[in-house]
């Protein structure tokens, strides 16, 4: 519980309508997309603009109120479960497109703005803003600002980080920030931007993001090879890179869920196929062509018992909706589903996709893999049902495996779902102490009330 | 009122289903509410989990869980984009009931469900003799939906441009025992449902001559009650199951291969309702049921896929410059049913030039009593649909559910639009008059 008094500052900063205060309410901003337990908070703001945001912040900051910013609360570790005495600040009012400059390929957002709906917003003007995770629909730009989000298209576009090219955003005590600019090219300061790019709220509260825009691909070729064994595929991934060829998405998925797949959405796949790879190529229409080629060449060479190419755009949408169906034929399955992301040098794949094999037998649990190959963010997703208590103490022992083989791989825990608290407790195995201590030092200078989403990242 | 404890225990029912929702939040996307409001109780997700919070008996009360499950459209956009499938209309029916069951019905509720809806045969003399008197209280607003509006100020009916009642319901335009004709082919049993019997009779009507110009048998025993779904989204479960028997027995009567019906949320109701929701069937009852389920169909379907069309050859008729129609889709029978191609090929087999809308899916903003209690926000959502039919600049907007149609004819009338709402059966069977002098 926060105080009548605070309660009643809230509500004046922006209206009675939009400060939620009832049990219900807060049991409604609760949880995220991760498997964690739900914690309710003390209330729930609804700010519209720059001004009632920084008076709740420095509001708090003279309260020592913990705040967690909340875009759509698709995020899977748990970075938007807030303090049992905090608030949450949901940014869903605060959704305007502020600009999108052709000439010098920029847009200038809110943190509430939805990712996809920004994205067909540029593209309408033959521009192309290409971070694209799975929730894109529902996501928000602040939200994936926070996490550092990722996508389908990481291998050759990037991630949101490589697409931040400047911020604004308040501080904890409640000053206003600015970092970045509008230019290609910024040499001035820290680069604070950069830092605050999968910060997860720790560091600062978004208030209007900058990002760079690009001109969208004039061509694009689809794909689909279907494999005898897993190896072969995750040779084929790595045999493709070595030829300096940067594909848009090179995705794997292997026999687990395409079975799941197909008894989902009888999409015809082949269901003794070990693994199926889909690859996308983009670019100028002659090199599309060429790279096609080439790649339908390496796929036959490393094995793949056939490799067909899209005609036309509706024969690409079937192969990317195969793609997009992985995860809801998946869900379907069992109650609780666990998505991991822990990501490996892309020439390690065909060891990580083996070991996850190994670790799912186990432990005895079924565990689909499927994922950005080209950049080795692997999905290995775990069926489980969290109220099996017995079952889930493995799923659990599992991860914990599944993080100690990618770090032993020179990989990292999280490609693109970030720290949050999930995986907080396991940073230090990747980091080591003095990293973790120095983030801590950071934090306590920048947030000495801590109380800018705490828990997250660091522990505290 | 019971214990919490209980209620926990109630909803506890509904556990296997609930927990299938993985909170991704997909729903966020599509829900028409969400769009609007954009707070986490008013989006499946938030009540999926609100819904867990009474099993876990968190809560001291039942109201605040009660209020937020009811601002909803049922218009299951959620469901039919959920990742893991969760049946999501379903659940919020039975929590609705379980809730009201718990909670008793209001004593309004209780005297129009139990007393009226609940007895066809006193719910029709009622209605007609409200259709009688409607004109002492409304006035015909002269626009080209044909709606009205309040002649006095009236709280209950606001700005509303609603369509009048029909002066003579359906049923009362055939004979007492129904009718039963025989055709060379396939056998029709005609459900009317509310809607259509009382407000667009033409719809039945139309119905029927474009089942006779196909030479389809037709069923329409006499005394057909409601589907049952008003009493339900209320949460009432009794009146909704007396509906459920006494349709059933209506039907029993008389053999027939489908059964058609022309109102969207009938048919959903009907197949996907009816077998799930009823309250303890005996295997006798659940049999009966899931096969009535497995014979219904809407009827555009069973026009496109059972039956066959051709186009029309409208090139014969007399200045049949092309009509321009889009057309919306009804929540009930393309996210429900999957029933979205065959009413558009029933419009372009009438001759009319189809134009589709942007968001032709987007619910209207109806979902049936929300329009009642959540008029701003269902108006709100109306807008947005009012606003893409007339990008298209059609002459006409055709959906297959008459509640879909009393919406957009009330948001077309408060623009002032000139453009028409018709059933695609009024749309298909006009051209069959002019084709078949």
């Amino acid at each position: 519980m926060i105080p009548r008094s605070i309660q009643d500052a809230l509500q004046k900063i922006v209206g009675p309508q939009h400060l939620l205060t009832q049990k219900e309410d807060m049991l409604t901003y609760s949880y995220d997309a991760a498997v964690l337990d739900p914690v309710m908070p003390a209330a729930a703001v609804i700010p519209e603009n720059t001004t009632q945001l920084g008076e709740i912040i420095a509001l708090c900051h003279e309260n020592h109120i913990p705040i967690t910013v909340r875009g759509s609360g698709t995020n899977l570790s748990g970075g938007t479960i807030p303090q049992t005495s905090g608030i949450v600040v949901l940014t869903g009012r605060m959704n305007r497109i502020i600009e999108i400059n052709e000439a010098d390929m920029y847009a200038v957002v809110e943190p509430g703005v939805v990712t996809a709906i920004l994205a067909s917003e540029v593209e309408k003007l033959g521009l192309f803003y290409p971070p694209d995770p799975g929730s894109m629909a529902v996501s928000t730009i602040g939200g994936n600002v926070a996490e550092n989000a990722g996508g389908l298209r990481g291998l050759k576009y990037g991630v949101t980080k490589d697409y931040v090219m400047g911020l604004q955003f308040f501080d904890a005590t409640g000053n206003y920030i600015k970092t970045g600019s509008r230019t290609v090219k910024c040499a001035t300061g820290y680069n604070i931007t950069g830092l605050m790019v999968g910060s997860e709220g720790t560091l600062g509260v978004l208030d209007q993001v900058i990002l760079k825009l690009i001109p969208a691909p004039k061509a694009r070729q689809a794909m689909v090879a279907v494999y005898d064994t897993i190896e072969q595929a995750s040779e084929t991934v790595a045999g493709i890179i070595s030829a300096r060829i940067l594909p848009a998405t090179l995705e794997i998925l292997d026999n687990f869920t395409i079975r799941a797949v197909e008894d989902f959405s009888k999409a015809g796949l082949p269901k003794d196929a070990a693994a199926l790879l889909l690859i996308e190529v983009d670019g100028h229409p002659a090199v599309v062509a060429e790279e096609a080629e080439q790649v339908e060449a390496l796929c036959r060479k490393m094995g793949a018992r056939t490799i067909d190419q899209a005609e036309n755009d509706a024969q690409r949408d079937r192969i990317w909706a195969a793609r997009r169906a992985a995860l809801s034929a998946l869900a379907q399955l069992k109650p609780t589903l666990v998505l991991e992301d822990a990501t490996v040098p892309r020439s390690r794949i065909p060891d990580m996709v083996r070991a996850l094999q190994e670790i799912g037998k186990k432990y005895n649990i079924d565990i689909g893999t499927f994922g950005h190959a080209g950049d080795g963010n692997l999905h290995p997703t775990i069926l489980t049902d969290r109220r099996n208590k017995e079952e889930f103490h493995r799923v659990e022992q599992a991860i914990e495996e599944i993080f100690d083989t990618a770090l032993a791989m020179g990989g990292t825990l999280s490609g693109e779902h970030g720290t949050g608290i999930a995986k907080a407790p396991f940073l230090e195995k990747e980091a080591g102490y003095s990293s973790i201590l120095f983030s801590r030092q950071l934090r306590a200078a920048l947030d000495p009330r801590n109380i800018l989403n705490p828990g997250k990242i660091t522990g505290v | 009122m019971a214990g919490m404890k209980e209620l926990a225990n109630l909803v506890k029912e509904l556990e296997e289903q609930l927990v299938t929702c993985i909170r991704c939040g997909m729903c966020q996307s599509v829900c028409p509410l969400f769009e609007q409001t954009r707070k986490e109780a008013d989006v499946a997700r938030g009540k999926l989990a609100l819904l867990t919070g009474l099993m876990d008996n968190i809560f001291t009360d039942p109201d605040g869980v009660n209020e937020r499950l009811n601002r909803c459209l049922l218009c299951g956009s959620c469901a039919a984009n959920c990742p893991s499938g969760v049946n999501v209309v379903e659940i919020f029916i039975k929590a609705r009931a379980i809730l009201a069951e718990y909670k008793g019905l209001s004593p309004a509720k209780k005297l129009i469900f139990r007393q009226l809806l609940a007895n066809p045969g006193r719910f029709d003399a009622l209605v007609e003799w409200a259709g009688r008197f409607q004109g002492l209280f409304t006035k015909p607003s002269a626009d080209a939906q044909g709606t009205s509006c309040a002649r006095l100020i009236s709280p209950l009916l606001a700005n509303r441009h609603f369509m009048p009642l029909s002066t003579t319901p359906f049923h009362k335009t055939l004979p007492e025992k129904g009718v039963t004709s025989t055709g060379s082919r396939l056998r029709a049993a005609f459900f009317t449902g509310c809607l259509i019997d009382k407000i667009f009779p033409n719809v039945a009507k139309a119905s029927l001559k474009v089942l006779s110009h196909h030479k389809v048998g037709v069923v329409i025993p006499p005394g057909q009650g409601c589907c049952g779904i008003p009493a339900l989204a209320s949460g009432d479960r009794d009146s909704f199951t007396r509906l459920v028997d006494h349709n059933l027995a209506v039907f029993e009567k008389e053999p027939f291969d489908v059964l058609v019906t022309a109102c969207a949320t009938c048919t959903s109701t009907i197949k996907k309702l009816w077998p799930t929701v009823y309250k303890n069937p005996s295997d006798d009852i659940r049999q009966k049921l899931t096969a009535l389920a497995e014979k219904t169909m809407d009827i555009n379907q069973f026009l496109v896929d059972k039956v066959g069309i051709e186009p029309l050859d409208t090139l014969l008729i007399k200045g049949s410059e092309k009509e321009i129609v889009t057309y919306h889709d009804p929540c009930h029978l393309k996210k429900s049913l999957g029933v979205a191609d065959q009413p558009r090929q029933v419009i372009m087999a009438a001759g009319c030039k189809l134009k589709e809308m942007a968001g032709s899916d987007k619910c209207c903003g109806m979902g049936g009593s929300f329009n009642i209690y959540h008029y701003d926000l269902s108006s709100t959502i109306g807008k947005i649909k009012e606003e893409n039919i007339e990008k298209t600049g059609c002459t006409t907007v055709s959906t297959g559910c008459p509640a879909c149609m009393m919406q957009i004819s009330d948001m077309l009338g408060k623009a002032g639009s000139s453009i028409k709402v018709r059933h695609p059966m009024e749309i298909y069977a006009s051209r069959l008059k002019k084709n078949t002098p």
